[in-house]
């Protein structure tokens, strides 16, 4: 398999991702709109509230009670998942291309995604 | 202002400034957050945690139309990727510790580059492609790209000074909830020496990996709030994905400058903005 076939399977995979995550944030925004169109919002100071909705095993518990703002942060989760999983596919694939030099290269960038995503679990 | 009126605000808002991100290549995220932040009193904080989200929605959504071109570069984007994502662990660190104000002020230093960009439109011209370095060839980081049919070659120089360019490039990214692209684009094409093409593509590449590294932190920091996120995510994607379908028709000459004036404007007052303490 080449750089460029490669390349293609992962633009196609990281374009099916957006899509999907569109799908689940809208399906949750149709929910909130429903539920909340009339009540007055204001985001004018930060308020660090919602512990439930900073990381992930409470937006998947939110987003499994369908509650909707807990599934548009599903959604946006998982439109984040898409470039890790994309740095996850170049490393398989270096792997498989036998070049060891890019697929350590893809595992220290990995690295840095997980000790990211690690604050939020 | 009722959840209705403000989600159809912002949405619309987003779909306006993916269309123009998309058209002059700029990118939604800059022109998102000001607006947020300005126009509709939303703390920064909240604007950046939602403009980082559709940055990415954007670079992922993207992919796949500019792998088919066959510009962009994967071992160079993967390998820069190393500085760019602990730049933007770094950058996400610093937006908690540092004050809005000067936020506020970095973020119009960021736009007035914009702008310059935009209205001085200088696509610089694509020397001759040059040799490898002795770094650049150990990393097997030159490529080919396609002209006139053919595929011509490139080698890749001044490997260190653009993983240094691109550790500040990641750093504003996760500072500011922007895809830093421009930085990206200098650091290849001026630092490195890669083709302008190739940059770009490889840029767009990059960006999406780069604001991941950075969401782990705003998430767990309360950045990112759905109610703010949603309008602003699905407006830039939708029109981006407008703004590429249009692209080649366009006459982005004229758009660039309406662009870049805006650009300049919203520049100028988020610095004062910044300096007067109203952000």
């Amino acid at each position: 398999m080449d750089d460029k076939r490669l390349e293609i399977i992962i633009g196609q995979l990281l374009r099916a991702g957006v899509l999907l995550a569109a799908a689940v944030v809208l399906a949750g925004a149709g929910l909130y709109l429903v539920q909340h169109h009339a009540e007055k919002v204001s985001f004018h100071t930060f308020v660090n509230e919602r512990a439930d909705l900073r990381t992930l095993p409470g937006i998947v518990r939110s987003a499994a009670h369908l509650q909707s703002e807990g599934l548009i942060q599903f959604g946006l989760v998982l439109l984040i998942a898409t470039p890790v999983a994309r740095v996850v596919l170049a490393v398989v694939g270096f792997y498989l291309e036998r070049d060891r030099l890019y697929a350590l290269v893809s595992l220290i960038v990995l690295a840095v995604l997980a000790f990211s995503l690690m604050h939020a679990s | 202002m009722t959840v209705l009126t403000f989600t159809l605000v912002v949405w619309a808002i987003s779909t306006l400034a993916g269309f123009l991100g998309a058209l002059t290549g700029l990118g939604g995220g800059v022109v998102v957050v000001p607006v947020l932040a300005l126009g509709l009193g939303v703390d920064i904080k909240y604007a950046i945690g939602a403009s980082l989200v559709s940055v990415i929605a954007t670079s992922s959504g993207a992919a796949a139309a500019y792998v088919r071109e066959g510009f962009s570069n994967i071992r160079i984007g993967l390998f820069l990727e190393i500085a760019t994502t602990i730049g933007a662990v770094v950058g996400a660190f610093l937006a908690a510790h540092t004050s809005t104000h000067i936020i506020a002020i970095i973020f119009g230093l960021v736009l007035l580059q914009s702008a310059y960009q935009s209205l001085a439109n200088s696509t610089p011209e694509t020397g001759p492609p040059i040799e490898s370095d002795a770094l650049g060839k150990r990393l097997r980081l030159g490529g080919n790209f396609p002209v006139d049919g053919k595929r011509q070659e490139y080698g890749v120089r001044n490997v260190p000074t653009g993983l240094g360019l691109m550790f500040g490039a990641g750093a504003l990214s996760g500072l500011l909830g922007i895809g830093s692209g421009a930085v990206k684009v200098i650091a290849m094409d001026r630092a490195m020496k890669i083709p302008f093409k190739v940059s770009t593509t490889t840029s767009n590449f990059m960006i999406g990996v780069t604001a991941a590294a950075s969401a782990g932190v705003y998430l767990s920091r309360g950045y990112i709030d759905p109610r703010v996120a949603m309008p602003v995510m699905l407006g830039v994607l939708g029109g981006a994905l407008i703004g590429t379908q249009v692209l080649v028709h366009a006459r982005v000459r004229t758009l660039r400058i309406v662009f870049g004036a805006v650009i300049l404007a919203l520049a100028i007052e988020m610095i004062v903005n910044g300096f007067t303490g109203r952000i």
